[in-house]
């Protein structure tokens, strides 16, 4: 064994230095608040609005191509019991066991302005692409599935079926010019699409002029460094299912650290050059230890 | 406009004159226009017009088409259906709008009077007239299993159908087989299409159909001289496009979940799906469920509570069993939604303890599988040093 006990001390305290250094760089960088691009697009989904008619998911499965799902049901109903390989855009139901007040949710990907799943994506699949649309390309995934646990809000979802698997979200329907086909079909106008500063606007003057019919908040203006998907709704946003985040985006933390360690690549070589010293420092001393007899 | 028919107008009359001389009000006529209308809303040129006003214009001019209806191995069904309307003289109406040259059930003649008749009305209209055929033509042992006159049926077919001007398949039967086809066939019965490939042939299929199609097809085709455009299996568009399942008035209750289990339970009172009783609706398609027989609503299987057989589908009735349920070839979503929080499957702690014990037993026999491999290699470099 080459390793002495000395050695293995100094690669262990170089190692340490090496942690602290990036933990104190991570204090101080404290970025502001994420800008949207100025082209950035989304929906307004308002749930008081919503009626529950469904016509937005069938109008998505036909869209993108999506096939139903009858898991559940037996081949009877397309019925998803949450966003998964065969929906890329859900109608959920919330009931108040109490007071049995109830709000529909439509669920599908929020189009975070600083996405995490952008940020897991080792080879670029997932990518903040045009009019901020976080887009997907199937031809860079390697099916490691990270964005699917880093998002925050539980979209990508992975083709367990599938012999060779994609990953399935919401892309605002990217390939059609006219938008998403949820905001074209839906009856009532309770989701709309647009360019997300017209939608905070018309958020905002909806909240201004109904006084008591919302919980006074625009879900998504900054959750988790604010998305371009916005909701409105006149029950809690967590009891709908979208949990109360700070306005630090979710990747920002990891995404510094990762950034200080190999800030000009000082870090890793140096961690390596010294693992390479004492490799070369074992290496030069004669081999003592051989048996005479030939064994070991 | 000058049809085939018209040259032989010298002895038929058009519907108005008709009309006017069997006494028939033209109210009676103007109701059986609207009832066509609403039988084939699109894909008919007759009524492809605004109102029932324009269809009898346009259908009074028309010359009373003579029809020659033909029964084989039948069970006169497809013939009822065409009488049994319930308004009072609707079937009078029909019988003054079509000219029924020959019809086994209906003529009054009989024997050597009948066959005369049909011999007269094949020479007198020849290749102009329309060749209805009820029932199915079996074809087992050269025929020998039904014969009219003398003549086995292939040969009446092949006879009667060969100087038709257009050849109509009512009811299943007549279509692919129907009933007399099921397993195990032993008349080897045969659908007029099987027999006359070449022949131009409208299957109205249905056990029965509803009337409207049939004298949709027949005016169409006095009054022009075309046909309806049919799908691949020869069925008027017109009126077997919709599928029964997404045009029923039950749909609610089958999005909705509600079932019917057994014949006479709570459901069933109710109305509601009777997917789960083997309803074929799913995989049908004809206008039954907006089309309701005899004039009257809801008269027709799913709305008096029994399931439909599919028997305008080829593939099903006759063929699938009664209470089989069929996939669901359109699915859309339930009545129902998903909870915020999908519950999640959990693992109970004996499913826990029987894979730790698996786990283990094999880590263990891993362990001891390698000590056992590392005490062979000893021995044998222990052995080789004494042997030398």
């Amino acid at each position: 064994m080459g390793i002495s006990r000395r050695s293995a001390l100094k690669v262990m305290a170089a190692a340490t230095a090496t942690m602290v250094g990036t933990t104190l760089g991570v204090h101080q960088t404290q970025a502001a608040a994420v800008v949207p691009r100025p082209d950035a697009v989304g929906m307004l989904y308002d749930a008081t609005r919503c009626i529950g008619c469904k016509a937005c998911m069938v109008a998505c499965n036909e869209a993108n191509d999506v096939t139903p799902d009858t898991s559940a049901s037996g081949g009877l109903w397309d019925m998803p019991l949450d966003l998964n390989e065969h929906a890329k855009n859900i109608i959920k139901l919330y009931r108040d066991p109490a007071t049995g007040a109830q709000s529909f949710v439509k669920r599908q990907c929020m189009h975070c302005l600083d996405p995490a799943c952008v940020g897991a994506c080792m080879l670029g699949a997932m990518k903040k692409g045009d009019k901020g649309i976080v887009s997907y390309d199937p031809d860079l995934c390697i099916g490691c599935r990270y964005c699917e646990m880093g998002c925050p809000f539980n979209v990508p979802k992975f083709e367990w079926s599938k012999a060779i698997p994609k990953l399935v979200k919401c892309e605002l329907c990217r390939h059609r010019s006219q938008g998403p086909a949820c905001c074209e079909v839906c009856p009532v106008g309770a989701v709309i699409y647009g360019k997300r500063t017209d939608l905070l606007a018309d958020a905002h003057q909806r909240l201004a002029q109904n006084p008591g019919r919302y919980v006074p908040k625009v879900y998504g203006e900054h959750e988790a460094g604010g998305t371009q998907v916005l909701y409105l709704a006149h029950v809690d946003f967590e009891k709908l299912g979208l949990p109360a985040y700070s306005d630090e985006p979710v990747p920002r933390r990891v995404r510094t650290i990762q950034d200080t360690i190999y800030k000009g690549f000082v870090a890793p070589v140096a961690l390596y050059g010294l693992l390479a010293a004492v490799m070369l420092r074992n290496r030069e001393k004669p081999d003592s230890t051989k048996r005479e007899d030939g064994q070991p | 406009m000058r049809t085939p028919l018209a040259d032989s107008s010298r002895v038929l009359e058009t519907i108005d004159e008709r009309l006017k001389r069997s006494g028939i009000s033209r109210r009676a006529f103007l109701r059986f226009c609207s009832s066509l209308m609403i039988a084939a809303p699109f894909g008919l040129a007759i009524t492809d017009l605004k109102t029932p006003e324009a269809v009898a214009q346009v259908l009074g001019k028309v010359i009373r088409p003579p029809v020659i209806w033909l029964e084989f191995q039948d069970c006169t069904g497809c013939t009822e259906t065409l009488l049994r309307t319930s308004h009072p003289g609707v079937d009078d109406l029909i019988l003054n709008i079509i000219s029924l040259e020959y019809h086994e059930t209906l003529m009054a003649g009989a024997g050597t009077q009948a066959e005369a008749a049909l011999a007269q009305a094949m020479h007198d209209y020849a290749g102009k007239y329309v060749c209805v055929v009820e029932g199915s033509i079996p074809t087992r042992d050269k025929g020998v299993y039904m014969k009219v006159a003398g003549r086995p049926a292939t040969e009446v077919l092949a006879d009667v159908a060969g100087k038709a001007a257009a050849v109509i398949a009512i009811g299943s039967c007549a279509s692919w087989g129907g009933i007399p086809s099921a397993d195990p066939n032993p008349t080897g019965a045969v659908g007029v299409a099987d027999l006359l490939p070449q022949k131009t042939i409208v299957n109205i299929p249905g056990c029965p159909p509803n009337p409207y199609t049939l004298l949709g097809v027949v005016l169409q085709f006095a009054e022009s001289g075309t046909l309806p455009e049919l799908d691949a299996q020869r069925r008027p568009k017109f009126a077997f496009d919709r599928n029964i399942h997404d045009q029923c008035p039950r749909r609610a209750h089958f999005d909705a979940g509600r079932f019917v289990k057994q014949y006479g339970d709570h459901g069933h009172r109710e109305g509601w799906c009777l997917y789960k009783m083997g309803c074929k609706g799913p995989d049908t398609h004809a206008g039954c469920s907006t089309r309701h027989f005899n004039e009257i609503p809801d008269v027709w299987p799913i709305g008096i509570g029994a399931p439909c057989v599919g028997c305008t589908e080829k593939s099903i009735a006759f063929r699938v069993p009664m209470f089989q349920t069929v996939k669901i070839h359109e699915v859309t979503p339930p009545d129902t939604y998903a909870p915020i929080y999908t519950p999640q499957g959990n693992i109970s702690p004996v499913a826990t303890g029987v894979a730790g014990l698996i786990g283990g037993a094999l880590v263990g026999a891993g362990f001891m599988a390698s000590r056992k491999l590392g005490s062979a290699g000893d021995s044998e470099s222990e052995s080789k040093p004494k042997k030398e």
